[in-house]
């Protein structure tokens, strides 16, 4: 079952596209990492497909009203935000609004998928938590959790791992699998490659706003591509646990002014 | 596990500030210059005794305490709903220059003459004053506006109705206009009668409808304007809601009662920590917290000087500000 179809998705900021032409599905099972270098269109692409920019050509997301969106996708975004001084499961219970009626308390089964997405998080003794006064890393988690209380087919984060230790990024990973292997489907931007190699099911490149690769990893991580988009000098090392990345060194091809975006 | 239900202290601050929002109309009622005792002022509310009496409850004594009420809860839920939509607990209802103009209209007509037409032409020029500049600010910052647009452009509307009332006090005619246009300006209750509780309660209750109705899109807003417009959440209808309400509330607030300060900025920020930091909880708590509080002050302005006519948006703005200043010493380590 397909969870999200791109059809030549553009968008504009004036007239330049930040996303240019981009065409994807994303399908129940999957955990799809989407990389590129900074600036090359990625929070674009998944504020567009959501319909939280004005977009041309089609996302299957935007098309929906949006309750009904929301019933279909949670949205994780970079800037991490908790406005006022909250209990943690009070913030977590905030996935929960698409479902509640107006001026409706949490029903049982808002409160146990709350719950569930508190001990996924490992927040069980953070409940009662103020979660403006947690750490920067913490905090990740708590709206990690928000997003899975929203109990969403699909999931869309936005560099959901960064700022976050290696052990809280490699259990958000894990959680992003395991959520896939469930049924549901995940489509996160990434900056670590090795991680994005190991974790995810397949990788999507952008590059200058286009869709430039997508597929398994191996066929996408190779010395070639890691030149070409990232502008890095790298190893890609086999190993029994997956593909480990290492870059050595920055290129300098890719300095001179580019005019290949408007093409 | 201990377990909290949501919606259990919620219980408890509304059974609280209701015990004193009702305790401080009541008192509002029979607190005054002319001793009334209790059965006897019950008694005249509903028309009979003493027919001075009467007249007394009825005609001075209702209007002031429930204009006090109205105006209260009007500041207090503009207040909390401003905070919540920008995220910021420095934002208060005035904001958007809705006060201001309304104002502005309330000194024209006091300079022009105007006020002295009928009774209600000041209200009413004041009302017609906010609306403009609820259109003013749609016309300018656009219905799809940033937060950042509407603020700036509500304060320059307020600071344009400023220099324009400052303008009419320069031209006043004599002097006598210009102190009953200043003494205006400070903000009273004092001296209304029920056709103005009659003319600003359909505006109002439109304004409270519109504004405690935002409870689930503000929640959502704790978690930034994308997160919030993912969860569902329609942030243009949003904005033109808040802004509406908004102008209702507090454009007829103004327009009763004149410049009544503070109370849209420190009510929600004291119930803040009651209402665990829930903007839907703190709509509702700081309508009732805002009610109680300006009650308060009226009384304030009876009880120590009975004889000089305090006014009282001069009274709320001396308890607020202190009151404001040591709410900021007291959280400055986490705003730091």
């Amino acid at each position: 079952m397909t969870f999200l179809t791109l059809d030549s998705l553009t968008v504009r900021r004036g007239a330049c596209p930040v996303v240019d032409q981009a065409s994807l599905t994303i399908a129940e099972g999957e955990c799809v990492g989407l990389i590129g270098p900074n600036g090359a269109g990625k929070t674009s692409l998944l504020r567009g497909a959501l319909g939280l920019l004005p977009i041309e050509g089609q996302s299957s997301l935007a098309d929906l009203p949006p309750r009904h969106r929301a019933a279909q996708a949670a949205w994780l975004p970079q800037k991490r935000e908790i406005a006022w001084p909250m209990s943690v499961e009070r913030v977590v219970a905030l996935g929960r609004l698409p479902y509640l009626a107006r001026g409706a308390t949490l029903s049982a089964q808002d409160q146990s998928a709350v719950d569930a997405a508190l001990h996924r998080m490992g927040l069980d003794g953070f409940r009662q938590r103020i979660a403006t006064q947690l750490s920067g890393g913490e905090q990740a988690r708590v709206l990690i959790a928000r997003t899975l209380a929203q109990d969403t087919p699909l999931l869309l984060a936005d560099e959901p791992i960064a700022g976050l230790d290696p052990a809280a990024q490699i259990a958000t990973l894990d959680v992003f699998r395991s959520l896939a292997g469930e049924g549901r489907a995940v489509l996160t931007s990434l900056h670590d490659l090795s991680l994005a190699a190991r974790y995810c099911t397949r990788l999507i490149v952008m590059h200058q706003g286009r869709v430039v690769a997508d597929g398994p990893r191996d066929d996408i991580l190779t010395k070639e591509m890691l030149a070409d988009v990232f502008d890095l000098r790298a190893e890609v090392l086999d190993t029994a646990e997956g593909p480990i990345v290492q870059p050595l060194g920055v290129l300098h091809a890719s300095t001179a002014p580019q005019t290949g975006a408007h093409g | 596990m201990l377990k909290t239900r949501a919606g259990d202290g919620a219980v408890k601050l509304f059974g609280a500030l209701m015990v004193l929002t009702v305790a401080m109309f009541t008192a509002s009622l029979f607190v005054g210059y002319a001793a009334i005792s209790l059965p006897d002022g019950l008694a005249a509310l509903f028309g009979s005794g003493d027919p001075l009496i009467v007249t007394v409850m009825q005609e001075i004594r209702l209007p002031r305490t429930l204009l006090a009420a109205m105006v209260g809860l009007s500041l207090g839920l503009a207040g909390a709903a401003m905070q919540g939509f920008l995220r910021n607990p420095l934002a208060e209802p005035g904001l958007i220059g809705v006060s201001g103009s309304a104002a502005l209209g309330a000194v024209i007509a006091l300079q022009t003459g105007f006020a002295s037409a009928f009774l209600l032409a000041l209200p009413v020029s004041a009302l017609v004053f906010a609306a403009g500049a609820v259109g003013l600010i749609l016309l300018l910052a656009g219905p799809r506006g940033s937060s950042l647009t509407l603020i700036l452009t509500g304060i320059a509307v307020s600071a344009f109705a400023a220099a324009l009332t400052s303008l009419a006090l320069n031209l006043s005619p004599n002097p006598y206009a210009a102190s009953e246009i200043v003494f205006w300006l400070m903000g009273s209750v004092a001296d209304r009668a029920m056709t103005h509780v009659w003319l600003a309660l359909p505006v109002m209750a439109l304004g409270w409808l519109a504004l405690i109705t935002l409870g689930h899109g503000l929640d959502a807003l704790t978690l930034g304007e994308d997160a919030a417009e993912a969860l569902g959440v329609s942030l243009s209808s949003l904005r033109l809601q808040l802004l509406l309400g908004t102008a209702a509330a507090v454009g007829a607030a103004t327009a009763v009662a004149g410049a009544v300060g503070f109370v849209g900025l420190v009510v929600p920020h004291i119930l803040r920590r009651f209402a665990e930091g829930r903007p839907s909880t703190l709509l509702w708590a700081s309508a009732l917290g805002g009610a109680a509080m300006v009650l308060a002050a009226d009384l304030a302005v009876r009880v120590i000087l009975p004889d000089r006519d305090l006014k009282l948006g001069v009274v709320m703005a001396l308890i607020g500000a202190p009151l404001f200043l040591h709410l900021i010493y007291k959280t400055r380590r986490e705003i730091a």
